[in-house]
């Protein structure tokens, strides 16, 4: 293996003016983004963000009420798209009174030509989970990595995973993490992965989307979203912020005493007696979070295409 | 064969620490020419970090000259940072080991040693270290 496992150019996920009301509410709104295929994927927001949302879309159980969301091109749900995708909802619904090689026995025959059995059953057996025992029986964790052995099973080109690690201990969350990037190592799926644990995510994602309030914040790589903003520490007194700032896109600046710390989008050098670092994901995150007025931010990648060539 | 330690926290981007981990095994002799690199799969099975940073630190390596990929077999080792003027038993080091056996008798502490050495690394090197 010697070339990564994203492809650029190939493009899993694309939304185009998304939006989906409930009753009077907007849960996702004018939302357009682009995802890259191979990718490993945060979608990250607070509760209520629209996250779950967005994934049931991709997965075809839900229609947009306004603007599309294409997978692989192609309408979720439609029948050359559905078999490429595989979706873990957060309450992972199992049969209780199945026994997990019952279960696996489901995924063989509702994806027929497909189904990967060793793939499936080296997932529970790697937990030192029995085939003979019953779904019902299993801790949460256990149940959680049945629920995964049937996506792995699947050989999905897509993987849409929602809240998947919320209830494993320290010990199964790395076991499942490892799984989940051995399964993207060896077949270069497209994984999207909705949470709110951000530890959970640093090292793991390569790619972030975060909404907030059903719009887009911020897509791309996490490496170029990273290196977009600078977190500032200086002196400044008074009020309002420093002259200098005024050509930089401020997202956040907070005042503590005489100390000024801000998170920007710097276009071209910073002037003055400012200290510049890297901000962290986690900083980065909750800048935004905290600030809802700043404007989102598309990296290239993550601009749809279809929306370019329409402009 | 190594093992990858990844730590979260430490600020340093998950691809250089195994940028410099593997470096580390080369001077240690730990990985020779011939060796191989543990797979992106074995990594993150290992470890639970993305493979597209275990195989970018792999391209960084492979492009300082240090790992080869050949297709379909895996990453290999292709030279050494192993220094033998720097082994045990070599004339440098047993200097290095006298001086500091001097210096204790002078009443300097593990502190003021590491203080001292780091000054005189800079003078003669320049600059602080890099994080490789």
């Amino acid at each position: 293996m010697t070339g990564l496992t994203f492809q650029p150019e190939r493009t899993a996920l694309e939304a185009v003016g998304l939006g989906v009301r409930f009753r009077r509410r907007w849960a996702l709104r004018d939302c357009s983004f682009r995802l890259p295929a191979g990718r490993v994927c945060a979608l990250v927001g607070p509760n209520g963000a629209g996250k779950s949302t967005l994934l049931s879309l991709a997965a075809g159980l839900r229609r947009p009420t306004e603007g599309s969301l294409t997978v692989f091109g192609g309408r979720p749900g439609a029948a050359d798209v559905r078999p490429r995708v595989a979706y873990l909802s957060q309450d992972k619904p199992l049969y209780p009174r199945f026994t997990i090689a019952d279960t696996l026995r489901m995924g063989r025959e509702l994806n027929p030509g497909r189904w990967d059995q060793a793939a499936a059953e080296r997932t529970v057996a790697d937990g030192g989970l029995s085939s003979g025992a019953r779904i019902g029986d299993l801790s949460g964790g256990q149940r959680t990595r049945v629920a995964l052995a049937l996506a792995f099973g699947k050989r999905p080109e897509v993987l849409l995973l929602d809240e998947p690690m919320a209830d494993l201990d320290p010990l199964a969350r790395h076991e499942m993490t490892a799984a989940l990037m051995g399964q993207a190592a060896e077949h270069a799926t497209t994984v999207v992965i909705a949470s709110h644990v951000l530890a959970e995510l640093e090292g793991v994602c390569d790619y972030l989307l975060l909404i907030a309030d059903g719009r887009v914040r911020l897509a791309g790589e996490v490496e170029d979203l990273l290196a977009a903003h600078t977190v500032l520490v200086g002196r400044h007194e008074g009020p309002g912020l420093p002259r200098e700032f005024a050509m930089h896109t401020v997202v956040e600046a907070r005042a503590t005493g005489r100390q000024l710390t801000a998170l920007v989008r710097p276009d071209g050098p910073v002037a003055g007696q400012w200290k510049a670092a890297e901000p962290s994901l986690e900083e980065l995150l909750l800048a935004h979070l905290r600030a809802p007025g700043a404007p989102p931010l598309l990296a290239p990648s993550a601009e749809p295409r279809r929306y370019r060539a329409a402009a | 064969m190594v093992e990858f330690r990844i730590d979260r926290r430490s600020g340093v981007a998950t691809y250089l620490q195994i940028v410099q981990q593997v470096k580390q095994a080369l001077r240690l002799g730990l990985l020779a020419p011939g060796d191989k690199l543990p797979t992106a799969k074995e990594v993150v099975a290992a470890t639970a970090i993305n493979p597209n940073t275990v195989l970018k630190a792999y391209r960084e390596l492979d492009r300082e000259g240090l790992v080869e990929a050949r297709p379909g077999l895996g990453t290999f080792v292709r030279r050494s940072l192993a220094r033998p003027q720097a082994a045990a038993g070599s004339p440098l080091r047993a200097e290095l080991a006298d001086w500091m056996h001097r210096a204790r008798e002078a009443g300097l502490d593990r502190e003021d040693v590491a203080a001292l050495l780091a000054s005189v690394l800079e003078e003669g090197f320049g600059g602080p270290a890099e994080a490789t």
